[in-house]
């Protein structure tokens, strides 16, 4: 070969070795925050508190202690209560956001997503204030409490509802207008359209719904520590055993449970996906729906009512923050949100909360993106490519409380070089990147995949290497999708208490905890006032988002116009 | 027709110079499907070279295999003297466009056809001047500020091609660059692509499946079939002589039978026919044959009798296409089609004489 040939393939070789390099990044972030710790956790679950190897022994002990059985068997009861009550629910509402001719869709749009905005704890504590035991409408439960099965299965619905209704709302919004013409030509009535074109579109859709609530009901922590009462669940009985009994190797047990019902539901949604992605022919007419009163007008009475109680819920939370005494003295006061009275971390645990939020935004959004470009179009087919694209999917499956368990397990080993990191803010951030790693990474893989294939090709054969085209094409042309991925990534971060709640330090406690701990503490309506504000900053965000969505499209998207 | 125009400088400078792209015994296999076979074939300077075949022929395979986006799995690829076979595109030396044009969306048509000309070699007041240049050449110039969904497809058609052609490469690469338009426009900037090619001078090669599109603006034709390369010749050779059946039954249109070669030397015997052939002439008494003849071919009625081994056929259909009229013929179990003139078709029905011109009838040997 001359050295003509060699010297323009040596420089590409440099920008291969780069675009490896970023990928190794990853992998990197992705071995330390996910594949190590999980790899601990499961170690752990088979050792004893020495350290040395006992087999099965501990999950035998587990099986035979009643009270733990008893903890797993409550969670799956209420997760399918739960399930069988929003899925009808959000079901309804889906329908009439996509299918019906109600008006202030908007509205109700916005409305469904505000709880994803509030930490889990919000609706618990708002529920405390309505029924607990100086509950103003306790009457209401005729001598039930709301500290159980009750408050739990109400306050998972709240929590829950965006999360399956939004599923349904993408499942039902992607209907062919041809089958409806095809059906009502063949003179098929209202009811059985509905049983034989859209329930059967929507079965799969269905399928997503019930198994993403069911899990993270299971999964939840927040909403069954604050109003549980003295009702076992298994991520509880996680946090007893590691915080209260300092049982690590039980609570790795109880973690790998946790582990179980997750596993299987991330299958059933893969398996749900795959079926569904058959279903829908690229030529589909979008079906447009034509006003008809006897469906819209009870359609829109069920989106009032769920607006009424969505907002109701965190209006009351509103409330009882700004009240001084719940329930004997109404009078209106902001001394609640004076969080250094109640909390030795105080405000600081809010900028703390801001801080790791926007910094797992920026940088998990950062390397997720560029990460998932270099897999569908930088570096595709490599052996390492193939690992990082398998891991990718993991974190979906993880419960936050079982990747927290893992997280101290695996950096607070003694002999774990990168174990500085414990306690510091680093190790926060890097949780709430790996915990939300999947749904970010299936948002960039979903936008880079609707780029033309060709991109790179077109570029490489104009001597443009391939990161210039990156910058100068993918990012611009993907930066709604960027965002989309940022703010998801700092609303959940901000709102997440299961993964976080062992692993801040005495000065890096972050307010979803510090809500957590105010209840404790009996500080309830202080509690609610963290919620509040919590949900307060992340509606802003999400209100900054839609404001500047404006500006942004208009300064990069304006070839979009015809 | 454009191609034997074309054919004499190609074959002048294939005896003086050495060709410019060299395929060699390529291969390209993924995982256990073999998507080409020991394809080879050369291309001289400035030729247009047609890659034409069905979907999935493996035409688009040895695109990318010399472009370098998916690299042989065996062989070589010589360009311009160089073993290119292993190099990434950005080490080659083309330009490509392709069925989607894959323009970027969020730039100008200035900004794409001028995002090849960066570094030193392009200074801003060279590059500007260049994308002045080539929009005036495409007639594009007040559009320049469009972004790529403004703009009709055949225009964006033309800004992906001056894109490609932008840093003057020695090889274009061109797949399926027309299947996305019009017919009518097709046919125009078909046209237009291959003016503009003749006017530059740039070797080419294009990737097709529409073999009007190929005969119209090749020099030579490379037709493939099943990851092989079936015959390599000027449009009209292809046309005329066919190397296989595949090419004969793929290029043009045509009616096929089976047939037997006759005991008399030259002649088929077809459903009680016989038939004068010259291309059975060096084969087999008892061989079975499929025998392929273009409805022009077929000579019909006082034309037909001065013909050895005509016969009577009876018109079962007929379909008025324009310019002519093309009547299907019955005799006995076997269908022909043949072109007449309009304006003295025969009525359906109608018996009369038929015949196949014995040079015209283009036989190959069938497997069994």
């Amino acid at each position: 070969m001359s050295d003509a040939a060699l010297r323009p393939g040596a420089t590409v070789s440099l920008e291969a070795r780069a675009l490896r390099g970023g990928l190794l990044l990853a992998f990197a972030v992705l071995l330390a925050g996910l594949v190590l710790p999980l790899g601990t956790l499961l170690l752990r679950a088979f050792q004893d508190a020495q350290g040395s190897f006992v087999g099965l022994s501990n999950f035998a002990e587990y099986a035979t202690t009643p009270s733990l059985r008893q903890a797993a068997w409550n969670s799956v009861w209420t997760a399918a209560l739960t399930t069988m009550l929003v899925v009808p629910l959000a079901f309804g509402f889906a329908y009439a956001l996509t299918r019906s001719c109600i008006p202030a869709k908007g509205f109700f749009r916005a409305v469904m997503l505000l709880p994803v905005l509030a930490p889990s704890l919000l609706p618990a504590l708002a529920l405390i204030y309505l029924f607990g035991n100086q509950g103003m409408l306790r009457d209401l439960l005729f001598g039930n409490s709301i500290y159980g099965p009750i408050g739990i299965v109400v306050a998972q619905v709240f929590y829950c509802f965006p999360h399956a209704a939004l599923i349904l709302v993408v499942a039902l919004s992607t209907a062919d207008a041809r089958l409806y013409e095809a059906a009502t030509v063949l003179r098929a009535g209202h009811f059985r359209i509905f049983g034989t074109v859209t329930l059967p579109l929507a079965r799969y859709g269905l399928v997503s719904a019930s198994v993403v609530v069911f899990t993270l009901v299971v999964t939840d922590f927040g909403i069954p520590k604050v109003i549980g009462g003295q009702f076992p669940v298994l991520a509880t009985d996680v946090y007893k055993q590691v915080v209260g009994l300092q049982n690590f190797n039980m609570g790795a047990v109880v973690g790998l449970v946790l582990l179980l019902p997750a596993l299987l539901a991330f299958a059933a949604d893969r398996w749900a996906n795959r079926q569904r992605s058959g279903l829908i022919s690229g030529r589909a007419v979008p079906y447009v729906p034509q006003p008809r009163r006897a469906r819209d007008l009870p359609l829109l009475g069920l989106c009032v009512l769920v607006a009424v109680a969505l907002v109701g819920l965190v209006a009351v939370a509103g409330w009882g923050s700004l009240v001084t005494f719940w329930p004997y003295n109404l009078s209106l006061t902001l001394r609640n949100y004076d969080f250094d009275q109640f909390d030795t971390a105080g405000w600081s645990a809010l900028w703390n909360s801001v801080r790791i939020a926007a910094a797992a935004a920026i940088c998990g959004t950062a390397l997720i993106f560029t990460t998932a470009w270099l897999l569908e179009r930088g570096t595709p087919g490599s052996a390492l490519a193939s690992a990082v694209r398998f891991i990718a999917g993991v974190p979906l499956a993880v419960p936050g409380l079982v990747l927290g368990l893992a997280f101290i397990l695996f950096f607070n080993h003694p002999s774990n070089p990168l174990g500085f990191l414990y306690g510091t803010l680093a190790i926060l951030v890097l949780n709430g990147v790996v915990h939300f790693y999947t749904v970010m990474h299936l948002t960039a893989v979903t936008a880079i995949r609707q780029l033309d294939p060709e991109f790179e090709s077109v570029g490489a054969s104009l001597k443009v290497p391939a990161v210039v085209t990156f910058r100068r094409v993918t990012v611009p042309i993907c930066l709604p999708a960027i965002l989309d991925i940022a703010v998801y990534a700092f609303v959940n971060v901000m709102t997440t208490v299961s993964a976080v709640i062992f692993l801040y330090g005495p000065d890096t406690k972050p307010a979803s905890v510090a809500v957590v701990h105010m209840d404790e503490a009996g500080q309830s309506s202080a509690a609610a006032a963290m919620a509040v504000t919590i949900l307060a900053i992340t509606a802003s965000v999400k209100l900054l988002q839609l404001a500047t969505g404006g500006l942004v499209a208009r300064a990069t998207q304006g070839w979009r116009q015809r | 027709m454009s191609a034997q125009l074309a054919v004499a400088p190609a074959a002048a400078t294939a005896t003086t110079a050495p060709p410019y792209l060299v395929v060699e015994q390529v291969s390209k296999h993924f995982g256990t499907t073999i998507a080409l076979e020991r394809a080879s074939l050369t291309v001289a300077a400035g030729e247009f070279v047609c890659f034409l075949g069905p979907s999935g022929c493996g035409k688009t395979t040895l695109l990318r295999a010399i472009a370098g986006l998916d690299p042989a799995t065996s062989g070589r690829i010589l360009q311009d003297g160089r073993d290119i076979t292993f190099l990434p595109p950005a080490a080659r030396d083309f330009g490509i466009v392709f069925q989607s044009y894959a323009l970027f969306p969020n730039l100008s048509v200035t900004e794409n056809v001028g995002y090849g000309l960066r570094g030193k070699a392009w200074p801003a007041p060279r590059r500007s001047h260049r994308v002045a240049e080539l929009l005036e050449l495409v007639g594009l110039s007040e559009h320049a500020r469009k972004y790529p969904a403004q703009l009709s497809g055949g225009q964006q058609q033309r800004v992906a091609l001056i894109r490609a052609l932008a840093a003057e490469p020695g090889l274009l690469l061109l797949d399926e660059p027309l299947s996305a338009l019009d017919a009518q426009v097709r046919l125009h900037l078909r046209q237009e692509l291959r003016a503009l090619q003749r006017r530059l001078g740039v070797t080419t090669v294009m990737v097709t499946h529409d073999q009007e599109e190929a005969m119209g603006v090749s020099d030579r034709i490379v037709v493939m079939s099943r990851g092989h390369i079936e015959q390599i010749g000027t449009p009209e050779t292809i046309y005329r002589h066919p190397a296989s059946a595949f090419v004969a039954g793929f290029v043009g249109h045509a009616s096929q039978f089976a047939a037997k070669v006759d005991a008399t030397p030259g002649s088929l015997a077809v459903d009680g026919l016989t038939l004068p052939c010259l291309g059975a002439r060096r084969m087999l008494y008892g061989t079975p044959v499929q025998a392929f003849i273009r409805p022009e071919d077929v000579a019909l009625g006082p034309s037909a009798s001065a013909l050895e081994g005509h016969f009577a056929a009876r018109v079962m259909h007929q379909e008025f296409l324009g310019p002519i009229c093309r009547v299907t013929l019955q005799v006995g179990r076997l269908q022909l089609e043949a072109d007449v003139n309009p304006a003295v078709a025969p009525a359906i029905g109608e018996v009369l004489l038929a015949a196949l011109p014995a040079e015209r009838l283009m036989v190959f040997p069938r497997d069994v």
